[in-house]
């Protein structure tokens, strides 16, 4: 008998929280708001916890009916839940990272204004968040999908009276609103042709069909607007622009939102759609190809980034893209297992990078930064192991996820070489740029102007500058916890993919949805002698272990051992580095290629054209008109009762002619 | 016979005859008089009709007029009586209070 996990609770406890805050939140003071936020926010973690305890594979997959929500015809869509292997990975990772920030943010806005309001919208994104993963159906999915971009939003504008902040806010809005359009027509056509959105229909109509081998068809179509749907939400190529953009927003929310939970959002919903992408080969291989691409672009412009979080940002589209090289080639559970170990070491990184911030009182250029080393040890401990974790190096946990994802691309029936070689690299460069920045922040001479008092001097004079505070400080305690328990888990969180422990977890999940023909191919795969086999692997593994040892020494040398050289190099490569540091102009791009055009049209032709010449001046002419002739006909009522008569006389006698008119005719 | 034709004319001849001078006089006692006239076009044409159809209706309809006529010329005097006893004058242009 299934145990009844009351999935509910899980989502409805910190909108609770949420609505708590929202409502009664300014009469709080900040220990009630943030008391509020950690009860619900652990409260969900804690439920997660029961029922990942309660969870065994052979309840999997355990669903839920909470309502009924839409009924017309045959189409149904309930608010119901689904919990199987993937979405407890998920709704664990969530529910942990996520309390782990809330406790890390009451000591990082603890100065802000509006605290109250931070963690009413960091709770509402939990709220919306779990709803996506626990969605039994694509359509309570979506409502998620939209919700947590709405959170995003919020918190990225946190600081609305920024102009910069605000704009933010809205281009993420805005990008993720394209990708949202992709994802809706995908819901539409599966309506169309399914009838139905719950996962269930879906899935066991399509695991008859074989897959789309030439030309393209309906899976390929839903798999490809799927896709569209999670390059909004994801960052990837085309799409990936607001990200760094959202760097705007609160740190927290950046560790939080956009690194460790809401970007993956579209990773988890490739994955969840595996049965659909498993018979579409052309949408995964577009899959691949963007997620590869992007790993290696967004990597080239994280090697010239300044700002702090703008290098992390980089990076984490950088590997979200391994993430989708990894479901690209279907290889789900690596792509979700790099997922998890993302959110530990991605989460850490934006936290610890936080704590330098504040440290330093608000400063984010690295240039301004160095030495650091001393001065804020825990910081340098916890963002050492994360760094570490990133690059790729034993036994870190980034290692084992990325060496995974680089081994299925090379090695799945859906993969290539090509995939394996620009991973390298891209891992080769993402070592590089990560220890780039731990050498530029942490080693060398401090170069920034914050002055070194060595105490926590907590005299906040005045509010506007965030983290207006003294000297050079360690975090307190409540922000210290959650980095330190991030760091354990970024070096022991890979472990569990020791001996494909991880993958043979989630392999009920995906193994349902695989084709013949794949099973065929694996098969043959698997028929290839075993020691040749691995023997291959130690030796792909060897060489990405190599790269990111590489990217370590080479940043050592042109950061940390000769300083100079970074500004020869740069010369030297002229064009290429103003093109790479200034992000390829993609925005510039974009801006003169869909949003200039854009506001040049909706500006001169909408608005001046259709709004103003034709809506307001028809409105303005009829009523300018009706004035008129009101001015022409108001010179009837005279007063003079003999004029009226005259009047009446007039009317009578033309009625009279008209009927004598009419007699004739 | 006298065809009906010459009896609606001379009625609309009488008829237009009222109009104008209800809108031409300023005397209150010939506006008055010019309504009667119209009235009794009016009647004319239905006495016409009653005796071209041989219908009593119409017959019937002028005394329902003609009463109506009375009792509306008793109160219209009393009124321009009690006009002049307070205006002096029969002139409507200077009957004008209720005018702006």
């Amino acid at each position: 008998m299934t145990p009844n996990l009351h999935l509910w609770l899980i989502p409805i406890l910190p909108l609770i929280g949420a609505a708590i805050n929202g409502l009664f939140g300014k009469r709080f003071t900040r220990q009630i708001t943030s008391a509020v936020a950690l009860i619900f926010s652990g409260a969900a973690l804690a439920w997660a916890l029961w029922v990942a305890l309660q969870f065994s594979p052979a309840i999997a997959p355990y669903k839920e009916f909470f309502a009924s929500w839409i009924r017309a015809g045959d189409f149904r869509a309930d608010f119901a839940f689904y919990l199987d292997q993937l979405s407890l990975v998920m709704l664990l990772v969530v529910t942990g990272v996520g309390f782990l920030i809330h406790v890390y943010s009451i000591g990082y806005m603890w100065e802000e204004g509006g605290f109250y309001r931070f963690f009413c919208y960091l709770n509402l994104f939990m709220f919306f968040m779990l709803t996506l993963i626990l969605a039994a159906n694509y359509l309570q999915m979506f409502i998620g999908w939209e919700g947590v971009g709405l959170a995003s939003y919020l918190l990225i504008g946190f600081w609305f009276t920024k102009d910069s902040a605000a704009s933010a806010g809205k281009k993420a809005f805005i990008v993720n609103r394209i990708g949202d359009f992709g994802f809706l027509i995908a819901l539409f056509l599966l309506i169309k042709h399914f009838g139905s959105l719950n996962f269930d229909q879906i899935f066991s109509s399509i695991m008859p069909m074989g897959p789309e081998t030439q030309g393209s068809g309906l899976l390929t179509s839903i798999g490809l607007l799927l896709m569209v749907g999670a390059a909004g939400k994801s960052a990837q190529i085309p799409l990936y622009v607001w990200l760094p953009d959202a760097m705007e927003g609160p740190t927290p929310v950046s560790a939080l939102i956009h690194a460790a939970t809401m970007v993956t959002a579209g990773v988890y919903m490739v994955a969840r759609s595996h049965v659909i992408f498993d018979r579409a080969p052309g949408a995964l291989m577009v899959v691949a190809i963007i997620g590869t691409l992007t790993a290696f672009f967004a990597a080239t412009i994280g090697i010239t980034q300044t700002d702090i979080k703008k290098v992390l940002a980089y990076s984490t589209i950088s590997q979200l893209g391994y993430m989708f090289l990894g479901c690209g080639v279907a290889a789900y559970s690596a792509g979700v297992f790099h997922l998890m170990t993302h959110a530990f070491f991605k989460g850490l990184l934006f936290l610890a990078a936080g704590s330098v911030i504040h440290a330093i009182g608000g400063e984010q250029d690295m240039r301004q930064m160095g030495g650091l080393r001393t001065k804020i040890p825990w910081t340098f401990w916890t963002m050492t192991a994360a760094t570490f974790a990133i690059a790729g190096i034993p036994p870190f946990a980034g290692f084992f996820s990325k060496d995974e994802i680089l081994w299925q691309a090379y090695s799945s029936v859906h993969g290539s070489w090509v995939y394996w070689l620009i991973g390298v690299i891209t891992a080769f460069m993402t070592s590089f740029y990560m220890f780039r920045l731990w050498f530029l922040t942490f080693f060398g001479e401090y170069r920034g102007t914050a002055e070194s008092h060595g105490h926590d001097d907590h005299s906040h004079a005045g509010a506007p500058a965030p983290h207006g505070h003294g000297g050079i400080h360690e975090s307190p305690r409540v922000m210290l916890v959650p980095l330190v328990i991030l760091a354990v888990l970024s070096v022991i969180g890979g472990w569990v993919g020791y001996h494909n422990t991880f993958e043979n977890f989630l392999a009920p999940v995906f193994r349902a949805g695989v084709t013949t023909s794949a099973e065929a191919g694996q098969a043959a795969a698997s028929t290839e002698s075993h020691a040749e086999e691995g023997a291959r692997e130690s030796l792909l593994m060897g060489i990405s272990i190599a790269a990111a040892v590489g990217g370590f020494f080479l940043a050592w040398l042109l950061y940390h051992r000769r300083r100079d050289l970074p500004e020869k190099v740069a010369h030297s490569l002229g064009g290429l580095y103003t093109g790479v540091l200034n992000k390829y102009y993609i925005d510039e791009l974009y801006a003169a290629l869909f949003v200039a055009p854009l506001i040049r049209g909706s500006s001169k032709l909408l608005w001046r054209g259709i709004d103003q010449n034709v809506i307001d001046a028809g409105l303005d002419n009829s009523a300018e008109a009706a004035r008129e002739v009101s001015d022409t006909v108001r010179h009837m009522q005279s007063g003079n009762l003999r004029s009226y008569a005259g009047w009446v006389a007039a009317g009578a006698a033309g009625v009279v002619l008209y009927m004598i008119w009419i007699g004739i005719r | 016979m006298i065809p009906l034709s010459y009896y609606l004319v001379l009625s609309g001849i009488l008829f237009a005859c009222g109009v104008t001078g209800f809108l031409i006089k300023r005397n209150i006692i010939s506006i008055f008089m010019s309504i009667e006239l119209m009235l009794n076009g009016v009647n004319l044409s239905f006495v016409a009709f009653a005796a071209e159809w041989k219908a009593l209706s119409g017959q019937i309809f002028v005394f329902f007029v003609m009463v109506v006529a009375a009792a509306e010329a008793a109160v219209g005097l009393a009124i321009i009586i009690s006009v002049f006893r307070t205006r002096e004058t029969l002139n409507v242009d200077q009957v004008n209070l209720l005018k702006l």
